[in-house]
């Protein structure tokens, strides 16, 4: 049985108290949403805070405001944002990455914030303490070596979440409150290349909201590869996002998942889809320098030249949904879940 | 330093000295004695350890003491009413949806949440509430259909008296 290591609880009711309480010894303390992919990592001796702050009584957290976009708490569940028409209706990108994350019974715990800050995936790292101690741990925690690829002197963990790419694809910006004060990234500044340090979040730092601009004449579409229909991290995925004047886009992000250790924007390919229409001749040069980008490692499922050749088809696939092709039976066929079919 | 909870377990208010660090799962079966529901993967994969908590259906490996003061707890223990049983666990029973048994609860209890929140959800739902459960006996074929006839089932009035 793998029994959660000894911690101190605390639990406050304002975003205040929790950034005064996390300022008291950031190096140690772990702030608790969901649980889903701490509680885990503290059984399994990969995080081994002593204060864990809990934030489920912060009842601002759980707050979804309509505003310019969409404001959403960090601590708002993932059904929740499953269940919000108005993610559905305007951000439908977001709300496909977030109905692929996990499972319902997860999705009922996990929250936004908490898979924004998901921490990085990898082979030698999602392991029982011992298993980690019997190849004299890695890098990430507790060893010195990245067994990915031994020469590397930096840890090569995946970042695996499923809304990050999807939120930068649509522009989204959080907050972070600590002690000291409140500041505003852009979601894509909140990352680093980076397995170990793939936050730029500061340790006193409390993610505390997402904010969303408005979706005027945004499309936006995800696509995510995994081993099973009914449950995994993403293996490869891209985020889209285009705003049209009539055939042409005249603006354009695509972000890719699960092959880097933060979520990889493709800025050239973005800028040469400015101005253009979606040619198939286009969209085949744009998946063709997706495909160049992405530089994924031999550390989480599926062989990886394959998962590499994948993140072509997978942005073709997304390019052309967002032009309008009828995508309905490659989408289902690639998830094997029927609720995601848009109708 | 003890843990005092209190919380509503299958409608009942139940009281527990329990050791901080553990999980809701582990005071269930450790500390209350409920053991119907299973200690399976301990990680968030398996879904045998899920109860309703505030009805809603999640994991009670990765819920921590801490956050349970105070909270509705329902447990497959906790389907029964004066003896009956619920009709989704006689639908298992009647149709072989359960074999080693060990998901078993986990499973009942994910598809009570559904039918108490949609009761007439179509296959497609019943598999999308259900994904979260893993079964290695049956193929989940078996699973599916005793979950549809339970649909029969409580639309003829099966619905237990609380």
């Amino acid at each position: 049985m793998m029994r959660l290591p000894s911690y101190r609880y605390r639990a406050p009711k304002t975003v205040q108290d929790a950034a005064a309480w996390l300022a008291e010894s950031p190096g140690d303390t772990m702030l608790l949403a969901g649980g889903t992919d701490l509680i885990p990592n503290m059984k399994r001796r990969q995080q081994v805070p002593s204060t864990v702050v809990g934030l489920r009584g912060i009842t601002e957290l759980s707050r979804t405001d309509d505003r310019d976009g969409l404001e959403i708490g960090a601590g708002v569940t993932l059904t929740s944002l499953v269940h919000d028409e108005r993610v559905h209706a305007r951000y439908l990108g977001l709300w496909q990455a977030v109905g692929q994350i996990a499972t319902p019974l997860l999705r009922n715990m996990g929250t936004i914030g908490g898979n924004i800050c998901l921490d990085t995936r990898c082979t030698y790292y999602d392991q029982s303490f011992e298993w980690r101690q019997a190849i004299n741990f890695c890098m990430k925690k507790d060893g010195d070596t990245c067994w990915v690829a031994t020469s590397s002197d930096k840890c090569l963990a995946v970042s695996s979440t499923d809304a990050a790419p999807a939120l930068i694809a649509l522009g989204a910006t959080v907050r972070l409150v600590s002690a000291t004060g409140t500041r505003e990234v852009a979601l894509t500044d909140l990352y680093a290349n980076d397995g170990m340090h793939y936050l730029t979040r500061r340790s006193d730092e409390i993610l505390t909201t997402v904010t969303l601009p408005k979706a005027d004449g945004w499309r936006t579409t995800y696509w995510k590869l995994r081993r099973r229909g009914s449950f995994d991290f993403p293996v490869a995925a891209v985020a889209a996002a285009a705003r049209f004047d009539g055939d042409r886009i005249v603006e354009a992000r695509i972000v890719l998942g699960a092959v880097a250790s933060r979520p990889l924007e493709v800025p050239a390919a973005a800028a040469r889809l400015a101005g253009q229409p979606l040619t198939d001749d286009l969209i085949a040069s744009v998946a063709d320098d997706a495909y160049t980008l992405a530089k994924p490692m031999d550390n989480t499922d599926f062989e990886l030249v394959w998962r590499k050749k994948t993140v072509r088809s997978l942005v073709t696939s997304a390019l052309r949904e967002l032009r309008g092709d009828d995508m309905r039976a490659a989408r289902t066929k690639l998830a094997r879940h029927p609720l995601l079919v848009i109708s | 330093m003890k843990l005092r909870l209190n919380l509503s377990v299958n409608g009942e208010p139940a009281e527990a000295l329990v050791d901080p660090d553990k999980t809701l799962l582990e005071v269930l079966r450790e500390d209350l004695q409920l053991t119907g529901t299973k200690h399976g993967c301990e990680l968030g994969e398996c879904g045998a350890c899920a109860v309703l908590l505030d009805d809603q259906p999640v994991l009670s490996c990765l819920v921590v003491s801490h956050e349970c003061e105070g909270r509705s707890v329902v447990t497959v223990e906790g389907l029964t009413v004066d003896g009956r049983l619920h009709p989704l666990q006689e639908c298992f029973a009647d149709l072989g949806a359960s074999q080693c048994g060990y998901c078993t609860p986990g499973i009942l209890i994910a598809a009570k949440a559904l039918l108490d929140r949609d009761p007439n959800p179509s296959r497609d739902l019943i598999r999308e509430a259900l994904s979260g459960n893993l079964c290695r006996c049956t193929g989940y074929q078996q699973i599916l259909d005793a979950v549809q006839a339970s649909i029969v089932r409580l639309g003829e009035g099966g619905e237990q008296k609380k």
